[in-house]
């Protein structure tokens, strides 16, 4: 060949830019939809943990425009429960049937003539929940004495699983030194800027689906869909829109919802479309897991690292939705990291809580091994008295090791570990910010280095996630394995290629570097390749490992298209052959023309030579017919779990090594990266701009991991960011442009040579950062996301205690609101406590109640308007009062539910006589609120239930003639 | 996320705005800019049964100078407001400030007075209101009256504002040459709502210092002209007078020493400028 | 004193692109489901729908806004401009769109409308910004693709030739 990769490792412009840089892009919610087309909406529970006693939706249904209102009994009568992943007594409905176990979970799918009229008719609908006990951190989750999410597990463990890889324990007990860190590592997702969507078209003549999703696969999902709505797979067509507005995986988790709104087309018999919006998004799509990790090391006196020992439970959510417990298991076959480890003993657990499911995201598992791992690097580093950069360079496995069999059973492909390392030091200036940092403390400034190396697993190995499954399981279920790949090139009747793959882009630009591989191998242009990637599972060709995850695509997918195009040239040469008189192996096809070699003059141009099997079919043979060839590719390394656990969970491992410079400010504790430095072997490269935006992007979403970004959930399970104004993005404002190195070492294992590259940085920098950080502040202990407040606890120190005596505090932890207060009233206490007890008067002193229904003496009901500012909303209220001590003291508990959220809480009222024949009201309550004002407002929210607390009781007073409302208004002003 | 249904009304003139506001008091809700109130109609936070539009308005667009005192009109924009002359040079607190309210793109179509209503105790337009002594025009068909930003802020998102009046504009006393200002805000990210923000108003005989983020509305605080740890005595005792609320972005001791050293720093930088 | 019942749809007109358009909407109506389904006009995207992303970034009356936060009635009679009026002519792209393209400044492509819109505006009152400036400008956008490195570079870039031949612009 006279032109090997011409177009390959170039930085060309995008195929795809013209069109969305003019607002032609089309994503889903672009494409028209077939008139008739119903919008859905769904309700979503309000609550961490309920049982649903009843569903109200008659008014719901009969609101105008309104076609259906589908509960999870409609629901479950029309499909089946989505697969678990692991063996354990429990379903996964994509709608709460009668629990809801998060704050978000689907209740019920209104389908209606809009969007808007379908909200309308949401708020219609009237839920009875009664309230459970939640259960929101994965340790106590373990406790069976704690409420039990799934009945049919008896506790919340749903899997456990021990390994043990070469001899951790004799290791361990004769090691110098073991050092261990304790990690909690939090929630977090990638947020894409579009969110989901579906259409959904179900046909009764043929019992089949058509569906328009996102969706970005693994089409293994398509499977578990499929039996989902209880049709064979021919029968569930999934298509995929051209664009995807970004998904890190997190579009994986648009698949309940491709079933939920499939039934509710089939139970309108009309097509349905529903699009997800930001706040659906935030509380339920799919989260990254939370994890708890205990990881020991058994290390020599030099720093050498022997044996590693993983404790590790994962915290799911409320369901366990396919694939996971996958986010476990991807890390297995390199839970060594970069090192070479060869003892290890593993101990995973997998939990279940009240929170949203997790699913694929941008990392999968990587950043929560790597944050343990690397962190204990430091920590050994730290209490050997060693220089860290040593520490590392003494346990990276050695050059000309690989490929390298890891202890847990994975096959590092290629690299050269301590060249890449020791030329990120040399390269990335490390010996100047090591000076720049003792300059800035020899200045009093908080300045801190941190080190990360990470290997990057890449093109997983659909068997990986048996390895949750025992060997006996696993004989049982029969084998899995491998990481098909497909790509499909075509010729038309003009000559012209054409690409098609079942690669399910969002924005990484696989259609420009399909076209780049495949004009490499046709002596073409690139843009004389047109590259289809949106996808038809009716039509295109496919398999369970299809789609776009695990950073597969520049190695296998792309691997695939040059196959493919491979087999269409052989082919091609043969009829350019006999048509030039020479051999094949001498035809060499070069600017737009197949060739004899050596005599570019005995030429034939490649349109007319690509049109030949169309046109003239009979001159060709028929084994030589160029028309479309397609690909099917599947590397053999990638094999099932061994019977001793040993599993090589992924083709291609790429390696990095980052390290940064931080500098916290003194006053407001906020982490400024001053320098980050990312070194990356990740094999050859197609295209280094696309390569340098997938690191960019990665690093901008460790970024946000590592300081600001966090799915934070209440004691009680409430969701607290439900909102872009507190689930914290980063924007330009926050990402500083890291300094990206490269060393090139090609898989042996892949076509191209190539590996993946878009997920690394999100496993290496969240703990590059944190260990920057530590080191500033000193501290052993340390977890994400590092915010302000978090690293005040360590910077500030104790607070200078008041010079005046200050009242109790008054806001308490997470959502639990504590609070006390006194207010004046003019009547004598037996006075007051007859209207305390008396249905009119609460109904004139509750704020914005509307009427008091009295159940008995002490059980009353009365439904209230209550807000501040604009923010009001309806609500129900149940009140018992009990330890009546007449007329001193009661106890008021109440529960308050309604569109906007629920409350409960209980406070104690004390009446003392005072001298002027009033009385004194002292009241101390604790409250609790959640819901979607939780979620979303829930900065504003404790001042808000302090305000109707106090509105409460200045009513009161006033109504036995207290002082002007000005006057109490002031009173009551410091006290709830 | 879509609005529940309302009217809308497009007011002509003040008086048709308090005519509306007269008929429907509580249901209905002025829209100015819209930056606060579109998203919680979209959330389906508020309800109003209408909302009187008073846009259109040009007796509310005005940004009036007159004598010692700045008058900004409830159609004006806070990036208006930022690009005027007159507001660099009569209140320079406030052109401090703006830059720090949302983002350039909220600040194209957001009012000023929109957020003096709105009350949102990190905002700091309504810190700057209160810690220049400023007041807010209120008006209704029954009368107008003018109410000190001290007394307009009564607790989070809670306003002196009777259900039929409409804020005509807020008034600013001018900067008096023996005096200095200074702003400082800490948010999580640029943009963000204030976890602490201080602003500091110093002459040679006090010091004028309030707060935003902590209490549930901006609180103010006057000083004599106070130095070394003294100052830091009066500053100390006002961030325990606080009563700095949690939430997930920041811990309540934390927001304390925000007030302590970011406030000390706010009083010297607007000391320097006196300088 | 025109007031827009709820329950009816109500006819909106202002220029779009520089052409008259009208369509009708209840007083409800977000500016972005109008002009994505009501006009066609679907380059302008909805990322968050509470005005912090700024993916619906659209210029109103000669300034960056969000349509989400704008009610397509409150645009009665307004000037609006969106993505789709960017280009000089039909597949040709202008200096900041060629400069995105160039730069790699945009991957999946949903945020980029509402960037483009803000810096395109931007860039014409501000013809010499610092990086600085322009990472505080564009705080107001989320883009959760490419870091915005290469965007701050396209915008850098853009500035530049945008000095250099003014009457491309």
């Amino acid at each position: 060949m006279s032109t090997p990769a011409m177009w390959c490792g170039q930085s060309v412009e995008r195929v795809e830019d013209a069109a969305l840089l003019t607002g032609r892009g089309r994503f889903i919610d672009d494409l028209g939809v077939k008139p008739g087309t119903l919008h859905a909406a769904i309700l979503r529970s309000p609550h961490a943990h309920a049982r649903v006693k009843a569903i109200r939706a008659d008014p719901a249904r009969q609101a105008p425009g309104v076609a259906a209102v589908l509960t999870g009994e409609d629901v479950t009568k029309l499909c089946a429960s989505l697969v678990v992943g692991v063996k354990a007594p429990i379903e996964c409905w994509p709608i709460a049937t009668d629990r809801v176990r998060y704050v978000g979970e689907p209740v019920a799918v209104v389908v209606a003539a809009s969007r808007y009229v379908a909200e309308d008719a949401v708020d219609l609908i009237e839920v009875d929940y009664e309230a459970l006990p939640a259960v929101v951190d994965p340790l106590a989750a373990l406790d069976t004495a704690q409420p039990v999410l799934h009945e049919g597990l008896r506790g919340n463990l749903a899997s456990e699983r021990s390994f043990c890889y070469g001899d951790p324990e004799g290791t361990f007990a004769h090691a110098a030194h073991r050092v261990s860190v304790t990690i909690r590592y939090p929630r977090n997702s990638c947020t894409p800027m579009e969110t989901y969507g579906v259409v959904a078209e179900y046909d009764v003549g043929e019992d089949a689906y058509d569906v328009l999703a996102n969706f970005m696969g693994p089409f293994s999902l398509h499977a578990v869909m499929a039996r989902a709505l209880k049709v064979p797979g021919g029968r569930f067509r999934l298509r995929t829109p051209p664009d995807s507005g970004g998904s890190f995986g997190v579009k994986q988790g648009v698949f309940p919802y491709i079933v939920l709104m499939g039934v509710a087309s089939r139970a309108t018999g009309r097509p349905v479309k529903w699009v997800e919006d930001r706040l659906e998004h935030l509380a339920a799509s799919v989260s990254a897991t939370n994890r708890v990790t205990v990881l020991d090391a058994a290390v020599d006196a030099d720093g050498r690292v022997r044996a590693l020992a993983w404790d590790q439970v994962e915290d799911v959510g409320a369901h366990i939705r396919a694939p996971e417990p996958a986010t476990l298991y991807r890390m297995h076959g390199n839970l060594t990291g970069a090192y070479d480890i060869r003892h290890v003993s593993v101990r995973n657990r997998v939990v279940l809580t009240n929170k949203a499911p997790t699913g694929l995201n941008r990392g999968f598992g990587g950043p929560q091994v790597y944050y343990a791992l690397e962190r204990l690097m430091q920590r050994i580093a730290i209490e050997l008295g060693l220089d860290p950069v040593e520490v590392i360079r003494r346990n990276l496995i050695p050059s000309g090791a690989f490929p390298y069999k890891t202890a847990t059973g994975a096959t590092l492909d290629s690299g050269d570990y301590a060249k890449a390392f020791e030329n990120a030091l040399a390269d990335g200036g490390f010996a100047a910010l090591r000076e720049k940092q003792k300059e800035a403390r020899a200045q009093g400034r908080v300045y801190g280095i941190g080190l990360t190396a990470a290997v990057e697993p890449s093109v997983s190995n659909m068997g990986y996630i048996t390895t949750v499954l025992t060997p006996e399981e696993r004989r049982k279920a029969g084998p899995k394995n491998g990481a098909q790949a497909t790509a499909t090139v075509a010729l038309d009747p003009l000559g012209g290629v054409s690409v098609h793959v079942a690669s399910v882009p969002q924005g990484q630009g696989h259609r420009t570097v399909l076209a780049q591989i495949v004009a490499d191998a046709l002596g073409l242009k690139p843009a004389d390749i047109r590259v289809i990637t949106e996808m038809d599972t009716a039509r295109d060709a496919w398999s369970i490992a299809s789609g776009n995850y695990s950073s597969r695509f520049a190695a296998a997918t792309g691997g695939a298209a040059h196959l493919a195009a491979g087999k269409i040239k052989a082919k091609l040469a043969r009829i350019a052959g006999a048509q030039l008189n020479v051999a094949a192996n001498e035809v060499e096809f070069a600017d737009g023309k197949a060739r004899a070699r050596g005599n570019p003059d005995n030429a034939v141009a490649f349109s007319r030579l690509a049109a030949a099997s169309h046109w003239s079919p009979g001159l060709v043979p028929v084994e030589n017919q160029a028309l479309r060839e397609t690909v099917f590719w599947t590397p053999p390394e990638l094999t099932p779990p061994s019977a001793n656990d040993e599993i090589n969970s992924s083709l291609c491992h790429a390696f990095i090594f980052d390290f940064c410079g931080v500098e916290i400010d003194r006053t407001t504790c906020a982490v400024r990266i001053d320098k980050y430095v990312t070194m990356h072997d990740c094999g050859r490269i197609l295209h280094p701009g696309m390569v340098a935006g997938q690191i960019t992007g990665g690093f901008a979403h460790a970024l946000g991991a590592a300081l600001y970004e966090e799915y934070a959930y209440g004691p009680d399970g409430s969701f607290l960011t439900g909102t872009f104004a507190d689930y914290l993005v980063p924007t330009a404002m926050e990402v500083p442009n890291p300094v990206i190195l490269h060393l090139e070492t090609p898989s042996p294992f892949t076509p191209l040579g190539t590996k993946g590259v878009g997920e690394g940085n999100c496993m290496s920098t969240p703990v590059c950062i944190a260990n920057a950080v530590a080191d500033a502040l000193g501290v052993a202990e340390i977890n994400l996301p590092l915010s302000p407040a978090k690293i005040a606890a360590h910077l500030h120190g104790a607070e200078r205690t008041p010079r005046k005596p200050q009242a109790k505090p008054v806001a308490g932890k997470g959502r639990t609101l504590h609070g006390s207060g006194q207010a004046q009233a003019a009547a004598p206490p037996q006075a007051v406590w007859a209207m305390l007890l008396d249905p009119k008067t609460l109904a004139a002193i509750i704020p914005g109640c509307h009427g008091v229904e009295r159940l008995s003496d002490t059980h009353f009901r009365a439904e209230v308007t209550l807000g501040v500012g604009p923010v009001t909303g309806r609500y129900k209220a149940d009140i018992v009062l009990s330890d009546l001590t007449a007329p001193k003291a009661v106890t008021l508990t109440g529960v308050v539910t309604g569109a906007l959220g629920n409350g409960g809480g209980t406070g104690r009222i004390t009446l003392a006589a005072t001298d002027d024949g009033g009385t004194t009201l002292a009241y101390e309550y604790d409250a609790e609120v959640g819901g979607k004002v939780a979620a979303i407002g829930g900065r504003l929210l404790d001042g808000a239930a302090r305000i109707v607390i106090r509105q409460f009781f200045a009513a009161l007073a006033r109504h036995t003639g207290g002082k002007k409302p000005g006057y109490l208004a002031r009173l009551f002003g410091r006290g709830a | 996320m879509k609005p529940p249904n309302f009217d809308y009304i497009r007011a002509e003139s003040v008086a048709e705005a308090h005519a509306a506001l007269a008929e429907y008091g509580g249901e209905a809700r002025v829209i100015a800019g819209g930056q606060t109130l579109v998203p919680m109609l979209s959330m389906r936070l508020a309800r109003p049964k209408v909302l009187i539009d008073i846009m259109h308005l040009a007796e509310l667009k005005d940004i009036a100078a007159k004598g010692d005192a700045l008058r900004i009109g409830a159609g004006v924009r806070q990036a208006e407001a930022l690009a005027s002359r007159d507001v660099a040079e009569k209140a320079p607190l406030l052109a401090a400030a703006l830059p720090w309210v949302g983002h350039a793109q909220t600040r194209n179509r957001g009012t000023l007075c929109g957020s003096v209503a709105h009350a949102d105790p990190s905002a700091e337009i309504p810190l700057v209101l209160l810690a220049l002594g400023g007041s807010v025009a209120l008006s209704s068909h029954r009368k107008r009256r003018s109410v000190s930003a001290a007394d307009f802020f009564t607790g989070m998102m809670s306003t002196a504002r009777a259900d039929d009046e409409m804020i005509e504009a807020i008034v600013l006393p001018a900067k008096r040459p023996d005096t200095s200002t200074a702003f400082q805000e800490f948010g999580r990210r640029h943009g963000d709502f204030a976890i602490v923000a201080c602003a500091a108003v110093v002459s040679p005989d006090g010091i004028t210092f309030a707060v935003g983020g902590v209490a549930d509305k901006p609180e103010r605080r006057d000083f004599p002209a106070l130095d070394g740890s003294p100052l830091d005595d009066a500053i100390d005792a006002f961030a325990w007078e606080l009563d700095a609320r949690e939430d997930l972005h920041a811990t309540a001791p934390y927001r304390r020493e925000l007030v302590r050293r970011m406030g000390r720093a706010t009083i010297e930088e607007a000391r320097r400028c006196l300088a | 004193m025109p007031r827009l019942s709820a329950e009816r749809r109500h006819r909106v007109r202002f220029t779009l692109n520089g052409s008259a358009v009208e369509a009708e909407a209840e007083p409800r109506m977000l500016l972005t489901d109008f002009l994505r389904h009501e006009l066609g006009m679907t380059g302008t995207h909805v990322g968050c729908e509470h005005g912090v992303c700024g993916a619906c970034t659209i210029e109103i009356n000669g300034v960056p806004a969000r349509a989400c936060l704008t009610l397509a009635v409150q645009a009665d009679g307004a000037t609006i401009r969106t993505v789709e009026a960017l280009a000089p002519e039909p597949g040709r792209l202008s200096i900041l769109q060629e400069a995105f393209r160039r730069h790699h400044a945009l991957q999946c492509g949903f945020c980029t409308a509402g960037i483009l819109m803000s810096l395109d505006n931007y860039l014409r009152q501000r013809p010499n910004p610092t990086e600085e400036n322009l990472r505080v400008f564009l705080g107001g956008h989320l883009c959760r693709c490419t870091g915005y490195v290469p965007i701050l570079a396209a915008a850098m870039d853009a500035a530049k030739r945008l000095r250099e031949v003014p009457a491309n612009a």
